[in-house]
């Protein structure tokens, strides 16, 4: 050994120590998580697996680091080489609200009585524009990944998450620009604006749920990129995106609220700009939406192990 | 705590080929039928023709091998890879791996194009399994290893296929996972870069994690593993020192050599799409016209046919001849810029004639690169350990395939005592 190391003892000493507790943050168990620190080392148990699978949401967290990284790519991706950059986030509603303030809005009964269309259409709109594209990425996210899910291991699940991660930047943008317009229209929002995370959440939850499904089926069948874009833009029509949700009849109310997007819709315009308060209808929004997420979460997990050999 | 890294039982994979339903079907049918799946038992009929990939593969690999993979095309070793990286599940049976479990089976995984060189670092190492702090502890040493200087905040779209690969080999050589998997990555870039990269597997060897490399470069295998499994068809074959299988498997290879389904693309290192040139024959110049063998101490003539879609200029070919233990007897190098390729008729044959090389009784091997000497940065194709010729002693076959004395037996060789 040289002996210009071994020199300063005390030099010495604190080589190995860093050493140390470098091994035991590279495997993942720093002397906090455990009391015997680096000897232990996580076993790969590798079999073929039957029937239904755990969710392994604890496996998802421990990936959370990769998935920040996912939205990173698709952030920094989406707006390279653009002149407007992330100014496109706030393009496609505004557009769509000049649209139809001048088309749609001006029928009679088709806006709310008390709010002035435009600002009614856009924060419609915003959330909208949200669950459609968040819904349009993660049915796109497997597939468009193929290099990596046939090269390497993490969960699957952090994908469709990933896609819907980027748009919440997206939202954010184009609520800034909502905040601007209400400014314009002096609309100032109550105390239900509370209660608007959990309306955004719900928004995000939904497309999760129809984006995971469609995720893992587009796998397998590459029709569901045919299905989407008709997809999307037919649900929108069934949901109070630029029409208030009272033009539907009463005995038909229970149906259209079966539509996720009627609960999140109403409650997010409510918490934001006012209007009518939502009624019991929006349980069976929630619970619509609860029931395609985690249904989602379960066929996902149980296609999963064969889309390597599929995609 | 044992001191077995990876333990593999029973493990078979089973593939379905061709059959996917028909694929006209309407939408409904197909939703229904994919919903449904898991509730059914398919009959023989839909399950379609059964391909297994591997068999009843059991082996355990010590803490701190390298353990080298070798077999034919098809044989079974990038599926091996992929269930032991967790990418696909096995059909059947299990494996253990003891540690983290880093897969290493392509350069540059997760590079997006439209990301710079630095960000494709932070990326493709998020995905190799690298931790933030890991990636950022080591960021100077990767981009000082890809060598890629001015270029790091650079699109990696605008960088030349060598500087993407380099940048690739470079972040998958910094993960520290206690069993790395690596798959052919060696496959890239100039020959300089090449033995970088093995330097770099080699150190990694030597700081005693387990290393599982599966190639078809058996110079590479030889240098880098110990232990070594040879697979066929999905079955074990052997496993033991890495010498002896790679002997087994050299002569597996001249046996088969008859058997018309075997043909180049056995040996064929790796297929570079779209390629101007390829190898399509290789043969040497025989005495006797049922098989290829030349008299001891007759000079050695290999005549390589080359498909030239694309008319080339400059084209180096090189020729390594190698004994039956796998080590390099001589290699050969095309003169000055190599050979300019502009046939008309689509193929172009090259002579290449040794006079004086005296082999000795026994069987040799060559390796034939088109475009694979530096610095060129990508090898148009590459056909390796291909059984090229049999040299006889005054037509009588060698029988013992280890001799101790060594692959020369000089001909021109002067006894005499000075006085």
């Amino acid at each position: 050994m040289d002996p210009h190391r071994v020199r300063g003892d005390g030099r010495c000493c604190n080589l190995t120590e860093s050493t140390e507790i470098r091994l035991a943050l590279s495997t993942g168990l720093g002397p906090t998580a455990t009391g015997q620190a680096d000897h232990q080392e996580p076993t790969v148990v590798i079999e073929a697996s039957h029937g239904w699978r755990e969710l392994g949401l604890s496996e998802l967290w421990s990936h959370r680091e990769l998935m920040f990284f996912f939205v990173w790519r698709d952030l920094k991706v989406r707006y390279r080489q653009t002149a407007f950059g992330a100014a496109w986030a706030v393009m496609q509603p505004v557009l769509l609200m000049i649209v139809f303030s001048v088309s749609v809005g001006r029928i009679s009964g088709v806006g709310p009585k008390n709010l002035p269309y435009p600002l009614f259409a856009f924060a419609g709109l915003v959330p909208w524009t949200l669950f459609a594209s968040s819904l349009t990425s993660a049915s796109n996210s497997l597939v468009s990944s193929e290099a990596i899910i046939t090269k390497v291991y993490f969960p699957r699940l952090l994908l469709p998450f990933a896609a819907v991660g980027s748009f919440i930047i997206d939202f954010l943008v184009a609520m800034v620009v909502l905040l601007v317009l209400m400014l314009y229209y002096g609309t100032v929002p109550t105390i239900a604006v509370v209660w608007l995370p959990l309306f955004t959440l719900f928004a995000l939850v939904t497309a999760l749920g129809v984006g995971t499904w469609l995720a893992a089926i587009n796998v397998r069948y590459r029709d569901v990129k045919y299905v989407v874009p008709f997809l999307v833009q037919t649900w929108m029509f069934a949901s109070p995106v630029i029409y208030v949700s009272t033009l539907i009849p009463d005995n038909w109310r229970w149906l259209y609220a079966l539509n996720p997007m009627t609960g999140v819709l109403d409650g997010f315009r409510w918490a934001l700009i006012g209007g009518s308060r939502p009624d019991s209808l929006i349980l069976v929004s929630a619970a619509a939406s609860v029931l395609v997420f985690t249904s989602s979460l379960v066929y996902f997990k149980h296609t999963e192990q064969t889309f390597a050999d599929v995609i | 705590m044992t001191d077995v890294a990876i333990s593999a039982r029973g493990l078979a994979k089973r593939y379905t080929i061709g059959v996917q339903r028909d694929p006209y079907g309407r939408l409904t049918e197909v939703l229904w039928s994919s919903l449904a799946r898991p509730f059914r038992r398919k009959s023989a009929a839909q399950r379609g023709a059964e391909f297994w990939a591997l068999r009843d593969l059991s082996f355990d690999v010590q803490r701190g091998t390298a353990i080298g993979v070798i077999g034919r095309n098809g044989a079974g070793k990038s599926t091996l890879l992929k269930i032991l990286s967790r990418i696909t599940e096995p059909t059947l049976g299990r494996a253990e791996l003891q540690g983290r479990v880093g897969s290493l089976l392509e350069v540059g995984t997760g590079f997006h194009n439209e990301l710079t060189g630095r960000e494709n670092i932070s990326l493709s190492g998020a995905i190799l399994g690298m931790k933030r702090t890991d990636i950022t502890r080591r960021f100077d040493e990767i981009v000082a290893f890809a060598d890629i200087g001015p270029f790091i905040d650079t699109p990696v779209k605008r960088y030349s296929s060598g500087m993407k690969v380099r940048l690739g080999f470079a972040v998958a050589a910094f993960l520290e996972p206690e069993i790395l998997l690596i798959d052919e990555v060696l496959a890239v870039g100039d020959a300089a870069f090449q033995r970088k990269s093995i330097g770099r597997i080699e150190d990694v060897t030597n700081e005693g994690r387990t290393v599982m490399f599966v190639s078809h470069d058996l110079g590479a295998v030889a240098n880098l593993t110990q232990t070594c499994l040879y697979l066929e068809s999905g079955r074990l074959k052997q496993l033991g020192p890495t010498r002896e299988v790679v002997h087994a498997y050299q002569m597996d290879g001249l046996l088969a050599r008859d058997d018309p389904g075997r043909g180049l693309s056995f040996y064929r290192r790796s297929e570079v799409p779209g390629a101007p040139v390829r190898i399509t024959s290789i043969a040497a110049v025989s005495t006797r016209p049922e098989r290829a063998t030349i008299d001891l101490g007759s000079p050695l003539e290999i005549d390589i046919g080359i498909d030239v879609t694309t008319p080339i200029e400059r084209l180096p070919i090189d020729v390594t001849i190698k004994d039956q233990r796998g080590r390099t007897v001589a290699i050969l190098f095309s003169p000055d810029q190599g050979f300019t390729l502009t046939s008309s008729r689509g193929t172009a044959s090259i002579h290449l004639r040794i006079e004086d090389l005296p082999l000795a009784p026994g069987t040799y091997f060559v390796d034939v690169g088109l475009n694979q000497s530096p610095p060129h940065t990508t090898a148009f194709d590459v056909i390796l350990d291909f059984p090229i010729v049999e040299v006889e002693n005054s037509g009588q076959v060698v029988q013992w395939l280890e001799r101790p004395w060594g692959s020369l037996q000089p001909q021109r060789v002067d006894w005499r005592r000075s006085a």
